[in-house]
C-alpha cells in the first residue's frame, strides 16, 4: 500500500474523500441492478438498507457497536502490518482474549465495573497477546509463515474455546455451551442508559463504553506506531528487515512484540462483545468480526485515521443489512452479502480503478493555469 | 437501567396504540443459524410456518439471524411491531427469548429445543433419545457388518442425546454391536459443513460401518450422499429426509419441529396459546421414524413389527429409554 509515493498530482482531498464516495455510488449502482435483476425496488431496497444502518438511533447505535469491534480488529492487522506481517489470525486472538475478559468478569462479580475495566483490559490483553505471540516467536525464531501459523491457530483457539466452554465453563443445567451470566455490577454501561441518566432519551442499542475505548485505542497505536522509538523500529523491521538489523534492530524481537501487540488489540474486542453486550461467555463470539479487520484496516490504509470511517462503513454494512433482509422478505441474506461484497469489492480492492482518469482530470484542468 | 426500562415502556404504549384489536394477526419465526433452508431443522420449521400460511392465508414474518447479537435485536424488533407470536427456532435463542420476554410480557414467544421459564414463553422440548432409539434398533436391524455409525454435529449434550438412544437402541437388537461415533466438530460451523460430513462418513465406511445416523444438520447432507456413493444405508434426521436418496435412506429421525411452529402459530391464532413447557416424545408424535414410500423397500415387515411393538412399549411407558443424566454421561 505504497499511496504515499504516488506522484500523480491528486490532491489529498481527492483521494481520501472523492474516490471514496465515487466508489462507493459505483458499488449502489451495481447492487442495484442486482436488486432489480430479481425483481424489487432497488431505491426501497437501498433506502431500507442505509436508513437500518444509519437513519434510526436503535440502527446507528448497532451499527457503532458492530464498528466498535472493527476498529479494534482493525488495529490490530494495522500494527501487524506496519511490522511487515499479514495476521490473519485477529479472529482467534479476539476469541482467547475473550477468555481473560470473561474469566475476569465471572471471578470478580460485585466489583463495579469501573474498578473491573482496567482489569479486563489487562487479561484480554494480555490473553491475546500470548495467543499472538507464539506464530510471532514461530515467525521470528523458526522461520514459519505468520499467515499459515496464524490461520492455524484460530482453529486451535476455537477448539481450545469449545473444549472450555463445554467441559469446563458451561453453567450446569443448560443445553447451550455459555457461563454463567456475569454479575451486573461488572457489565460496562450502555451508551443509551448513560445518555438517559443526563436526560438525553436514545433509543435502545447494544453500543457501550467500549466505543470511547476504541477510539482511545486508535490515538494510542497513532502515537505509538509514528511518535515513539519503538514505532519507528517497528515500522523499519515492516519496510526492510534486513536494513533494520543493519541499523543495529532486534528484528526477531521486534516481530514478536508487533504480533503480541496485535494480539492485545484483538483481545480488547472481547470487552465490547462479553463485558459490553453479552454479559456471558459464549462461543464463537467474535462471528467473523475478526476476519473483517482485515478488510478494515486495508481499506483504512492501516492508519487509525482510516480505520475508524471504515469500521463504521463495514458495520452499517452489517447492520443495513441485516435491516434490508428483514424488511424485504423475497432478499435473502445470502443477497445480502452479495451486497456486500460488491461494496468491498468496489471501495477496497478496486479502489485505484479510477484513479488514473481522476488524475487526468486534474491535470488537464491544471495545465492551463501552469501554461 | 431505569430509562432502559422507560424506552422499553414508550415503544410498548406505541405498539398498543398501533396495534389495536381490529389489527391482522401477524405471527412470526426467527431461523437459527443455520438458515431457513439447512433441509433439516430449521427447514423443519420453515415448513409448519408454510403450512400454517397455506391454510389460513396468513403471511407470516421471518428473519435469519447471522450473528449473536442479531438475536435480540430482530426479536426486540418483532416485538415492538406488535407481532403476534413469535416462534425462536434452536437452542441458542433462549438467552435472548428470555430477555426479549421480559421487555414485552404481552408478545407471546415460543421457543423450540430449550425452556425458558417465564409466563409468556412457550418452550417446546424433543424426547429424541426416544426416537434415536427405534432408529437404532432398525440400523442394528440393516446392518449386514454389525457396525453402525453415529455422526453427531456440534458436540453438545443435545446431540449427545440423540446418539445414547441411538445406542440403547442398537444394543436392544445386537448386544455385541459395534458403534462408531464421531462429532463434525465443536462450533456451530458443525452444522453447515457438508464436506466434513461426507468424510466422516466414508471413513466410518471403511472401518466397517454399513448403516450411518447423521444428526448433524447440513453437515449430514454430506454424510447422506456419500451413503448413497457408497451404497451404504443412512438414517436422516429432523425433517423427513427420506426422498433425498431413495434406495439408501434406511429412514429419518423426525423431529416434528414443523409441527411445533404450527401449532404456535394456530394456538395463537384461536387464543388457544399457553406459555409453559411441552415435552414432545413418541406419545405425542413429537419425534417418529419415517416410514414412507421412498423406504419401504428397505424395511421388512418383521422389522416394522419389532420397531412398532418397541414404540407401542415406549408410549406405554413399559420400555424405558434413559436420557443424558445430568453429567452428561448415557447410562442404561
Amino acid at each position: 500500500m505504497s499511496t504515499a509515493t504516488r506522484t500523480d498530482g491528486l490532491p489529498w482531498w481527492a483521494t481520501a474523500l472523492v474516490l471514496p464516495v465515487f466508489n462507493i455510488a459505483l458499488a449502489l449502482l451495481i447492487s442495484a441492478l442486482v436488486i432489480l435483476a430479481i425483481g424489487e425496488d432497488p431505491v426501497g431496497a437501498l433506502t431500507s438498507m442505509l436508513a437500518g444502518a444509519f437513519g434510526s438511533g436503535t440502527g446507528l447505535g448497532y451499527t457503532l457497536y458492530y464498528a466498535t469491534s472493527l476498529i479494534f480488529t482493525g488495529l490490530s492487522v494495522a500494527v501487524a502490518y506496519h511490522a511487515g506481517l499479514f495476521n490473519i489470525g485477529s479472529e482467534g486472538q479476539a476469541y482467547v482474549g475473550g477468555l481473560g475478559v470473561g474469566l475476569v468478569c465471572l471471578a470478580l462479580g460485585g466489583w463495579p465495573w469501573w474498578l473491573v475495566l482496567p482489569l479486563t483490559i489487562l487479561a484480554g490483553g494480555a490473553f491475546g497477546a500470548a495467543w499472538a505471540a507464539v506464530p510471532g516467536y514461530l515467525q521470528a525464531y523458526r522461520g514459519s509463515h505468520i499467515v499459515i501459523t496464524t490461520i492455524m491457530f484460530n482453529f486451535i483457539a476455537a477448539a481450545l474455546m469449545a473444549y472450555l466452554m463445554v467441559n469446563v465453563l458451561k453453567a450446569p443445567g443448560q443445553m447451550s455451551p455459555e457461563s454463567r451470566g456475569f454479575d451486573d455490577s461488572v457489565t460496562l454501561p450502555m451508551i443509551h442508559d448513560m445518555l438517559g441518566a443526563i436526560g438525553i432519551e436514545t433509543a435502545n442499542a447494544p453500543l457501550n463504553l467500549s466505543l470511547p475505548l476504541a477510539l482511545a485505542a486508535c490515538a494510542l497505536v497513532w502515537l505509538f506506531i509514528w511518535h515513539t522509538r519503538w514505532g519507528f523500529a517497528l515500522r523499519t523491521v515492516g519496510a526492510n528487515e534486513h536494513a533494520a538489523r543493519y541499523a543495529g534492530m532486534n528484528a526477531r524481537r521486534i516481530t514478536v512484540v508487533a504480533m503480541a501487540l496485535s494480539g492485545a488489540l484483538a483481545g480488547l474486542m472481547a470487552i465490547n462483545e462479553l463485558q459490553g453486550v453479552q454479559h456471558r461467555l459464549l462461543l464463537n463470539f467474535p462471528a467473523g468480526l475478526g476476519f473483517t479487520g482485515i478488510a478494515v484496516a486495508l481499506m483504512g490504509r492501516a492508519h487509525p485515521a482510516g480505520i475508524i470511517p471504515a469500521a463504521i462503513l463495514f458495520g452499517g454494512l452489517l447492520q443495513g443489512g441485516a435491516e434490508l433482509a428483514f424488511d424485504y422478505q423475497s432478499i435473502s441474506p445470502e443477497l445480502v452479502v452479495v451486497i456486500q461484497g460488491v461494496v468491498i469489492l468496489f471501495a477496497g480492492a478496486l479502489e485505484h480503478m479510477f484513479r488514473p482518469a481522476l488524475a487526468r482530470l486534474f491535470t488537464r484542468s491544471a495545465k492551463p493555469v501552469g501554461a | 437501567m431505569k430509562s432502559f426500562l422507560r424506552t422499553a415502556a414508550a415503544a410498548f404504549a406505541l405498539f398498543a396504540a398501533a396495534a389495536g384489536p381490529a389489527a391482522a394477526f401477524e405471527p412470526a419465526i426467527v431461523f437459527d443459524m443455520g438458515g431457513r433452508f439447512d433441509k433439516s431443522f430449521n427447514e423443519g420449521a420453515n415448513m409448519g410456518a408454510e403450512k400454517f400460511k397455506k391454510d389460513t392465508g396468513t403471511d407470516f414474518k421471518w428473519f435469519e439471524v447471522t450473528n449473536e447479537a442479531q438475536r435480540e435485536q430482530f426479536l426486540r424488533r418483532l416485538a415492538q411491531r406488535g407481532t403476534d407470536v413469535i416462534v425462536a427456532v434452536g437452542f441458542s435463542m433462549a438467552p435472548s427469548v428470555e430477555k426479549v420476554a421480559k421487555e414485552f410480557p404481552k408478545v407471546r414467544f415460543t421457543l423450540i429445543d430449550n425452556v425458558v421459564d417465564l409466563p409468556n414463553v412457550q418452550s417446546v422440548v424433543f424426547s429424541e433419545q426416544e426416537g434415536s432409539y427405534l432408529v437404532g434398533m432398525l440400523a442394528a436391524m440393516a446392518s449386514k457388518s454389525g457396525t453402525v455409525g453415529f455422526i453427531g454435529g456440534m458436540d453438545i449434550p443435545l446431540i449427545r442425546r440423540f446418539e445414547c438412544g441411538y445406542e440403547q437402541g442398537i444394543k436392544a437388537i445386537k448386544a455385541d454391536a459395534q458403534i462408531l461415533v464421531n462429532m463434525a466438530g465443536n462450533t456451530p460451523t458443525a452444522w453447515a459443513d457438508p464436506t466434513r460430513g461426507s468424510e466422516l462418513a466414508k471413513s466410518q465406511f471403511d472401518r466397517g460401518a454399513d448403516v450411518i445416523f447423521a444428526a448433524a444438520g447440513q453437515t449430514g447432507m454430506g454424510a447422506l450422499q456419500a451413503a448413497a456413493d457408497a451404497k451404504k444405508l443412512a438414517i436422516g434426521v429432523d425433517s423427513n429426509q427420506n426422498h433425498l436418496f431413495p434406495g439408501t435412506m434406511l429412514t429419518s429421525m423426525v423431529k416434528r419441529v414443523d409441527v411445533a411452529a404450527y401449532e404456535a402459530f394456530r394456538t395463537a391464532k384461536d387464543g388457544t396459546w399457553k406459555g409453559g413447557v411441552q415435552r414432545l416424545g413418541l406419545k405425542d408424535d413429537g419425534v417418529a421414524w419415517a416410514d414412507d414410500s421412498y423406504n419401504k423397500s428397505l424395511i421388512t415387515p418383521e422389522m416394522r413389527a419389532k420397531v412398532e411393538a418397541a414404540a407401542a412399549e415406549i408410549k406405554a411407558g413399559t420400555r424405558k429409554v434413559a436420557n443424558l443424566d445430568d453429567s452428561g454421561a448415557c447410562k442404561y
